[in-house]
């Protein structure tokens, strides 16, 4: 932490010697009402030229809908916009456009079935004539001035997470924007993506452009930007130099109270093994091996910890243990610590191994992809995982309403009420929703991907001590994380895969987080063998 | 067999200017099931306007070629675009269901047709107008089976699959059928792009009824030489299997619609076959969808999956 804070003091001592910049973007009294939620109220923002913004806020702040107001997604209910001094009216994303204002979603905009190029040229009108091959160029020319690696050819639905973002970035830079919106660029991105992604912000900064980061993670906040600006519940509550802040000044402006910032990590009570994977071989539904030779036991009273670059078989793994993919070989094994029986997980169905007590709690890219309905409010939700459970022909709505009221009180999720659609509510608020359930079923083995992406801070700490509370019951938690410094703090032991291969298996309390760095990137994987074939594949046809 | 090959494409021609008109439609996110209702409005709206037309001048025989067939053409455009009006402002503006909207069209389509042509329409002079949209080439007679099968038609046939080609044209290799495509694969992103997508729904939803009306119009004025028949609708159908069997490609519907032209007019080719055979011949062309829908969920591929937002209302601020 140390390290990020000189290299901050560093650059803001550059930035003060650059003359005063003048004003790019000011909003003044912005208000926007969803029903009954007060997503924006009274909200003033103002950005430079030349700067890069951190907009925080914890979930359901507000952060996001502001964005989309800007850039013409929803239109203000109060409140005026400026550009350079300018009182404008943006209608529509065109016309945010015209105003050279470009946003990078949190969910990706893109169009499965489209290329790369396609999706970058799509509506724009610059009166040329429209040649794929020329965009397919241009697309290249930008990637090489900023060092992205794209195949303007290349479908979407072929590309990673982090390719896609590319391709929504290099879709603002094809538009010319001055004024850029990220809504939480670095949740998908491994650390060298995400210094990667500041390079080429601080490279538009140097531009003269002015550019809108939100994001949770605070050393993100302090290393890339100039400034940062707060709300919280919808109210704007001040701006602070990024030179003059640091995290608890930060955390304290977010959640308007001091917040104790430390994990607390318990010594293992008991440990006993209770799930035993051994040399698992699981292939994705392409036919692409994702998984190969998987070993290891995870332990009660223990948080074991998942390390590694997005997309190397993590989620195959949790789906293989839940009974939700196909695994080709190996074997997992649960001891029942209520039988003492040794149980094959592999001859169970999903549902069988949900009795067993093995709970799988996954966050997904998108949220409501897996686990919850949109359309369904919070009772009926949590009711998903208990409306089979009853005698009665009758649904009993009354207990999943009960625990429905503690999960919104215990994990704070900022809602109308408990009868509210959860499409309505804000990500971060869905996703505490989705915890809260799987917890509740008190399970024996639980396992959590990505539990806090997307959270902010307040947030995060909660679903930790949930974790571990969860540990101190008894539980085997496996727990796939992101962050690296969370893992370290938080896990007993820490399993890293690298391209579908365990690279490693650290203790938690003495790893570092340049060890585990180096066993995610262990390049001897089946990743690579993947990418010749499909190279070779290439340069046959 | 000739005879056989012939029938095919003049039947065929029904259902691809349905077809077309329904794909252009899917492509901007809506599922018209409205078509059936809108090539019955088609063939009555053109079967008014030449029949209003011929019977304001003083001898009927005198009638221009070009101005018959224009009116023709114009007023069946206009009527199914006014059912295609119907369809995008219940279904855009006012985001009602699509599937209702579209089986409400087809009901009331094939009414009011009813209504329109057993009141308003001089039937007997439809025969006549019918020779002038029949008139093929000259020298086709001359050429053999090749002349016999491809240049025999009326113009209509040859206006059917120009415009499946432009269609064609337009969807892959324009600027307006990648935004198109995108307000029919995921309105959000295509509107985030700053594509006014309901102008592109109005537009395509508007231009694709036009367009399967004139299917209606030319089953009528040359398929059935002028002679008035009901339950075009049933034909409608078909031409929206037809959109499942091309995979969404007009031009793949240019070919699709002779084949199931073929299939559908084999009942009545085979010689010795009782009343209820011919009715299971009948349903071929929907075997044949069913198959090929199996066959491409199966593959999986994504480019043969139907737009991804299709059926789906739209609205901005939705969350």
């Amino acid at each position: 932490m140390e390290n990020t804070e000189n290299m901050e003091n560093m650059e803001n001592s550059e930035n003060v010697e650059r003359k005063e910049n003048s004003v790019a973007l000011e909003l003044r009294g912005i208000c926007k009402y969803f029903g009954n939620v007060k997503a924006n109220e009274g909200v003033d923002l103002v950005v430079k030229k030349g700067e890069i913004l951190s907009l925080l806020g914890e979930n359901g702040s507000g952060k996001t809908t502001l964005m989309n107001i800007i850039s013409g997604i929803y239109f203000p209910d109060e409140g005026q916009i400026f550009i350079d001094g300018k009182e404008v009216v943006i209608r529509s994303p065109m016309e945010a456009f015209q105003y050279r204002i470009g946003m990078i979603h949190q969910h990706f905009k893109l169009i499965d079935v489209f290329t790369a190029a396609q999706n970058i040229v799509l509506g724009i009108k610059d009166g040329s004539r429209f040649r794929m091959k020329d965009v397919n160029q241009k697309v290249r020319d930008i990637a090489d001035k900023y060092g992205f690696i794209i195949d303007p050819k290349k479908k979407i639905y072929d590309m990673s997470v982090s390719e896609k973002q590319t391709v929504e970035i290099v879709k603002v830079l094809y538009r010319g924007a001055d004024i850029l919106i990220l809504d939480e660029p670095t949740a998908v991105l491994t650390p060298q993506e995400t210094q990667k992604l500041f390079a080429v912000l601080r490279r538009m900064r140097d531009d003269g452009k002015a550019i809108i980061i939100i994001t949770h993670k605070l050393h993100e906040v302090l290393s890339v930007s100039d400034r940062v600006s707060v709300l919280r519940k919808g109210k704007y509550v001040g701006s602070i130099e990024t030179k003059d802040a640091n995290e608890s000044i930060l955390t304290e402006m977010m959640v308007g109270k001091k917040v104790e910032l430390n994990i607390q990590r318990d010594d293992p009570v008991n440990p006993e093994d209770r799930l035993i994977v051994e040399n698992l071989d699981c292939m994705n539904r392409e036919g692409v091996k994702v998984l190969s030779g998987v070993s290891f036991t995870a332990r009660s009273g223990e948080i074991l910890g998942i390390a590694g670059i997005a997309g190397s078989g993590q989620r195959e793994l949790l789906e293989a243990i839940a009974g939700l993919q196909k695994v080709n070989n190996g074997s997992i094994r649960y001891m029942d610590p209520e039988s003492g029986e040794e149980v094959d997980l592999r001859s169970k169905t999903p549902v069988q191994i949900r009795d067993l007590g093995v709970r799988l709690s996954f966050v997904p890219e998108d949220r409501l992809g897996m686990g919850l309905v949109g359309s369904m409010d919070l009772v009926d939700n949590v009711m998903l995982r208990s409306y089979s459970k009853g005698k009665s022909p009758f649904l009993d709505r009354k207990n999943p309403g009960a625990l429905a009221n503690d999960i919104v009180t215990n994990l704070e999720v900022v809602t109308p009420g408990v009868h509210t659609p959860i499409r309505k509510l804000s990500g971060g608020n869905v996703q505490k929703v989705l915890v809260g359930r799987e917890i509740a079923s008190l399970p024996k083995v639980m396992m959590a991907a990505y539990p806090v992406r997307g959270l902010d801070i307040n947030s995060s700490y909660l679903i930790y001590n949930l974790l571990n509370e969860q540990k101190r019951n008894g539980s085997a938690v496996i727990f796939v994380g992101e962050d690296l410094d969370v893992l370290i703090e938080l896990c007993d032991r820490i399993l890293v895969l690298g391209s579908g291969k365990v690279t490693g298996i650290v203790d938690g309390r003495t790893a570092k987080k340049e060890e585990l760095g180096l066993l995610m990137t262990k390049t001897v994987g089946i990743y690579e063998e993947n990418q010749k074939a499909q190279a070779s594949e290439e340069s046959n046809e | 067999m000739v005879v056989f090959l012939t029938g095919a494409i003049a039947l065929g021609v029904t259902f691809l200017f349905g077809c077309v008109g329904e794909i252009l439609t899917e492509k901007a996110g809506h599922l018209n099931l409205g078509i059936p209702g809108i090539m019955s409005v088609g063939a009555m709206g053109g079967c008014l306007g030449v029949s209003l037309y011929m019977g304001a001048l003083s001898d009927p025989n005198n009638a221009s070629y070009i101005l018959l067939l224009l009116i023709g053409i114009l007023s069946s455009a206009f009527f199914a675009g006014i059912m295609g009006l119907i369809y995008a402002f219940l279904t855009i503006s006012m985001r009602a269901n699509q599937n209702v909207t579209g089986l409400i069209l087809t009901i009331f389509g094939t009414g009011l047709t009813e209504f329109v042509m057993e009141a308003k329409v001089d039937r007997s002079l439809l025969a006549k107008a019918s020779t002038y949209f029949t008139q093929s080439l000259p020298f086709a007679g001359k050429l053999g089976w090749f002349g016999e099968i491809f240049l025999s038609h009326g113009i209509l046939v040859y206006i059917a699959i120009a415009i499946a080609i432009v269609a064609a044209w337009l969807l892959q290799k324009t600027r307006i059928g990648l935004s198109l495509r995108a307000v029919g694969e995921n309105p959000a992103t295509a509107d985030a792009a700053g594509i006014n997508v309901t102008a592109y729904k109005y537009a395509f939803t508007l231009i694709g009824a036009a367009v399967a009306g004139m299917g209606g119009l030319y089953y009528i004025m040359d398929y059935l030489k002028g002679s008035w028949e009901y339950g075009i609708d049933s034909l409608g159908w078909l031409a929206i299997a037809l959109v499942i069997f091309t995979l969404w490609r007009p031009d793949l519907s240019i070919l699709g619609s002779f084949v199931f032209g073929a299939l559908y007019i084999a009942s009545y080719s085979i010689m010795g076959i009782s009343f209820a055979q011919m009715q299971l011949l009948k349903m071929l062309p929907y075997v044949v969808t069913v198959i090929v829908l199996i066959v491409t969920s199966i593959v999986g591929k994504k480019e043969t999956q139907p737009p991804a937002s299709l059926g789906l209302s739209y609205f901005r601020e939705d969350r």
